[in-house]
């Protein structure tokens, strides 16, 4: 045992060594994280090849470049890709990775449901994904309205493959939200009260806690959805005696919330950014918390919103409007407190700074173009058309890529133990931020000017080609920033030059530790007396708002932990527990026989995980071998 | 400005910064820019012509304003903040450390609620007119029935079904009671004004005065399936005598030449297609008993001419992808005398 605690502490060998099937069976956070991370940028390449291909199609008037089927499938696959494989997972690669770092744990509450998390969420994507070999990817839109999904109007496999998938992912984001909910509730280091947590950590929180309110109604939607399509049932047929509406309800119940599950994640990163680049505490923490806090309640009052066309009539559509409307007030209340953390400090402009203030500049013109959204008699006009796609995009790329962009640039090399490339990161960032303009701004014409989404083709004579060129440029040159950025990545894996521990002269518990981290990420547990404890020690004790009292702050962390440090066993029960769960899904559509199968797999994996001590003789120590 | 911050921060780097300065202008003018380069915006939904769409239009000039202001206003405070406050110094030397200022964050957290006020006041006043009873007792009744991927209308009080091509009245309020053969459409004429959704299983109402004589595009706004982007529609506004004149002849069809009745009989097309007074009493496909008469075909999606005509009937699939309407392999003799049938259905 003791042969396995000599491995030096924080070195890549010993953080991401070990074969593949280490990383199978492993429930380290950070190495979730990582898994996730790939994941999710893998996918975002692939998410940003059905744009091109949408935009390739666009580019002109009556284009021929795919059909129309193909069109429906690409910008249905693009839509389901980015918000459930590529923007949850890249927040949650930062939440695994950085939650336990922040809050001074030394992994989440349940690591084995984390992995098992993973993987389910993989094996969910893939399922998605296989659609396109079997020649039949989903195509009614990532929100799916009935009753267009009904076997009637939609025989193939791919909704089938859409509803499976997604609902195999959705058990994967439940799991997960139980996880770091509990994990943020009981494992931050002594002394770190909520009001001094980071405010990545609390967005964390709000997040998970929509994701437990709001994958639920989803879920049953979905399972109606399964019922009429496998087994007959009506809930969305009309000529039947049920209602397409109920699918509008059922989804956007969910679909508003997940619209904050998508963008309060960057609001966190933004929130931890903007105070180290300008060596200032974040303005007003309290207020920025509970904005962030009433952002996701209120979220869940809002969903008929994305109704105004359906005529549910004025009383209703009056007061999701104005439901609406105040969600504005907290959203206004964050972006004035980015700007006050800005204003007065010392603003150092290193590329997370630029994606930071970015996604800020960005998310701004998307949240008014959702305050005109929220005015019913203005929404109906610009629902559906291509002023709502804009108004999305600068949602979800302005505000989400931008905040995890400058997420994985503030934490690349905490993760890597390397530094990144300033000089690339600005290219990249420039010509994101070029490529985004030029792609979204003009879909704002296109939709006044009357062009709907979803459409493949347009008639010449309605003068929308000259935007829709332009835009297909803009996603060009996005395209070429993602690629600057692999580059910039590859080499900073391949440089030899180790990142210091705190590059950035930070505030938080996550720079008190080695880059990369040891794997049990702190040696001796952090005492925590501040909001930003690592910053009080470097600047010594100054009033802090988290306290009212001149607190000495959290020291770097010592070298090797004095004592012994215990931590999980690997195992490969999680990932088998998965794989049982996606055959169950993925068995749907092969026949009864393969869904029991998945069903037998995955009723033992968890038997057997059930009953396997979390630590057995081998697990991983660390310190002085002495106590046992 | 510029000088002020040079004497405050004498020490930047100042290519580095007067790049980011250009390219952070740059990116806050791009909008403005584009706006100015196609002044004054020519685009449907600004050019209303209709009392709906004026309402509409009125309070997106509200909101076009004060999300314009608020965006100026705001981005300049953020573009000030980088570029006043851009370090020049050393690492180790430590700004003033303030943590918030609580009567600052009241008032602006105060200051969104009252602008929004100003939003929320015309919102909501147009949502009750707009859905409320149409202004005019006695509107001309239109039913719309949505089906893949083509619109029915029907005008029960003249007696009236055709297709894809929407004749109203200048002057006369027009009430549309919207539903679907199939799967959820969505009614939207840009000009017009807003959308409302053609629900299966239910009836939803739409009302709006034309105040333009003119010929209006519109399409299917909610996705419906393969050729969702191919379902398009004309709306004719007609000044009192042209519609007279036009809904009488669309009353009084032409009698179908004998020989040709046959030619569609035998083809089959009556299994799908309606024309008046004729043992055609399909109600799949579009009603043909004037068929002639318009000046598209497909949905809108070409002119109406016999060479578009024999294309549509050689293969409907290849003008319009997933067309419902099969390829029924006629010879050229046949497409040759359904066209002539179909042109003389006036």
């Amino acid at each position: 045992m003791s042969a396995q605690a000599t491995t030096a502490a924080g070195t890549h060998a010993s953080l991401y060594g070990g074969g593949l099937r280490s990383w199978l069976t492993t429930v380290d956070h950070k190495r979730i994280g990582v898994l996730y991370g790939v994941s999710a940028l893998l996918y975002f390449v692939l998410g940003g090849v059905e744009a091109l291909i949408i935009r390739l199609q666009l580019a002109s008037p009556t284009a021929d470049v795919v059909g129309a089927d193909t069109f429906n499938q690409m910008f249905t696959m693009h839509g389901t890709t980015m918000v459930f494989l590529v923007l949850m997972p890249l927040s949650a690669a930062l939440f695994n990775y950085m939650i336990p770092l922040m809050i001074g744990a030394r992994d989440v509450a349940f690591p084995r449901l984390n992995a098992f998390s993973f993987w389910t969420f993989l094996f969910g994507s893939v399922l998605l994904n296989l659609s396109f070999f079997v020649g039949s990817p989903p195509d009614a839109g990532w929100f799916g309205y009935a009753n267009l999904t009904s076997r009637q109007y939609n025989p193939g496999m791919g909704i089938d493959f859409w509803l499976l998938s997604v609902q195999i992912m959705g058990i994967a984001s439940i799991a997960s939200a139980v996880n770091f909910t509990v994990t943020i509730l009981n494992m931050r280091a002594p002394g770190m009260s909520l009001m001094r947590m980071p405010l990545f950590v609390w967005m964390a929180l709000v997040v998970q806690v929509l994701m437990l309110l709001a994958f639920p109604p989803i879920t049953v939607a979905f399972v109606y959805l399964l019922f009429d399509r496998f087994f007959g049932t009506h809930f969305y047929i009309p000529s039947a005696g049920g209602t397409p509406i109920l699918w509008q309800h059922l989804f956007w119940i969910f679909g508003h919330p997940e619209v904050y599950i998508l963008i309060l994640p960057s609001f966190g990163v933004v929130s931890e950014i903007l105070p180290t680049f300008s060596r200032k505490p974040l303005f007003g923490a309290p207020f920025m918390i509970f904005s962030g806090i009433l952002i996701g309640f209120l979220g869940f009052g809002v969903w008929s919103h994305h109704m105004f066309t359906t005529g549910l009539g004025a009383v209703a559509d009056t007061a999701f409007s104005l439901a609406t409307m105040l969600i504005a007030i907290p959203t206004g209340v964050k972006i004035f407190n980015w700007i006050a953390t800005l204003w007065g400090g010392h603003i150092h402009f290193k590329t997370p700074l630029y994606f930071a203030v970015g996604m800020v500049a960005l998310f701004i013109i998307g949240g008014l173009s959702g305050i005109m959204h929220a005015s019913p008699p203005v929404d109906i006009q610009q629902h559906d058309s291509y002023f709502v796609v804009a108004h999305l995009h600068y949602v979800f790329f302005g505000g989400t890529v931008f905040g995890l962009f400058a997420g994985i640039y503030y934490w690349w090399p905490k993760i890597t133990g390397r530094m990144i490339g300033e000089g690339l990161g600005k290219l990249h960032f420039w010509l994101m931020l070029i490529g985004m303009n030029l792609t979204f701004f003009p879909m704002h014409f296109l939709g006044l000017d009357g062009m709907p989404r979803r459409i493949y083709t347009y008639a010449a004579d309605l003068g929308w080609e000259r935007w829709n060129l332009i835009a297909t440029v803009g996603a060009f040159v996005i395209a070429v920033s993602v690629l600057v950025f692999f580059v910039n990545a590859v080499r900073s894996l391949m440089s030899k030059e180790p990142a210091p521990a705190d590059p950035w002269d930070a505030a938080t518990l996550e720079w008190t530790i080695s880059s990369p981290p040891p794997e049990y990420n702190f040696a001796v547990v952090p005492e925590v007396n501040s909001a930003r404890p690592f910053w009080l020690h470097k600047y010594g004790p100054t009033r802090d708002i988290s306290t009212h009292t001149r607190a000495e702050g959290t020291p770097a962390q010592p070298a090797d932990p004095p004592a012994r440090v215990d931590l999980p066993s690997p195992s490969a029960w999680p990932i088998l527990a998965a794989l049982g769960l996606s055959l169950v899904g993925g068995g749907a559509l092969v026949g009864l026989w393969m869904v029991l199968i998945g069903a037998a797999v995955l009723v033992y994996c968890v038997y057997r995980w059930a009953f396997q001590p979390l630590e057995r003789p081998g697990h991983p120590t660390f310190g002085p071998a002495g106590g046992e | 400005m510029p000088v002020s911050i040079r004497l405050q921060t004498p020490k930047v780097v100042s290519r580095e910064r007067s790049t980011l300065q250009s390219a952070l202008l740059a990116v806050l003018l791009l909008p403005i820019a584009g706006c100015a380069a196609v002044q004054p915006p020519d685009w449907q939904t600004l050019q209303p012509v209709s009392d709906f769409g004026h309402l509409i239009q009125d309070v997106y000039g509200d909101l076009f304003w004060w999300t314009a202001g608020i965006f100026v206003v705001v981005e300049l405070l953020l573009l000030y903040a980088l570029l006043r406050y851009r370090s020049g110094r050393s690492e180790s030397e430590v700004p003033e450390q303030v943590h918030g200022f609580t009567a600052l964050e009241i008032g602006w957290t105060l200051l969104p609620a009252a602008i929004l006020f100003f939003i929320a006041i015309p919102t909501v006043r147009t949502i009750f007119q707009l859905q409320g009873a149409p202004p005019d007792p006695d509107p001309l009744e239109i039913t719309v029935i949505g089906h893949q991927w083509w619109w029915e209308f029907q005008y029960p009080e003249l007696g009236i079904v055709t297709a894809n091509e929407l004749h109203i009245p200048v002057g006369r309020t027009a009430s549309l009671t919207l539903t679907s053969a199939d799967v959820i459409h969505s009614f939207w004429v840009p000009q017009i004004g807003g959308k409302r959704d053609l629900n299966p299983g239910s009836e939803n109402k739409l009302w709006f005065t034309p105040t333009e004589v003119g010929v209006y595009h519109g399409q299917c706004a909610e996705l419906c399936g393969t050729s969702h982007a191919n379902m398009r529609m004309r709306v004719f506004v007609d000044d009192s005598a042209t519609f007279a004149e036009w809904s009488a002849a669309m009353r009084e069809p032409a009698t179908p030449d004998s020989a040709g009745m046959m030619a569609f009989l035998v083809s089959g097309c009556a299994a799908c297609h309606a024309i008046a007074g004729t043992p055609a009493q399909g109600r799949i496909g579009p009603d043909l008993s004037t068929v002639g008469r318009r000046t598209t075909l497909a949905s809108s999606m070409i002119p109406n001419t016999p060479e578009t005509m024999a294309a549509w009937l050689r293969s409907p699939d290849s003008v319009k992808p997933g067309a419902l309407m099969p390829d029924l392999n006629l010879d050229e003799q046949r497409i040759a005398d359904l066209v002539a049938f179909l042109e003389g259905l006036r």
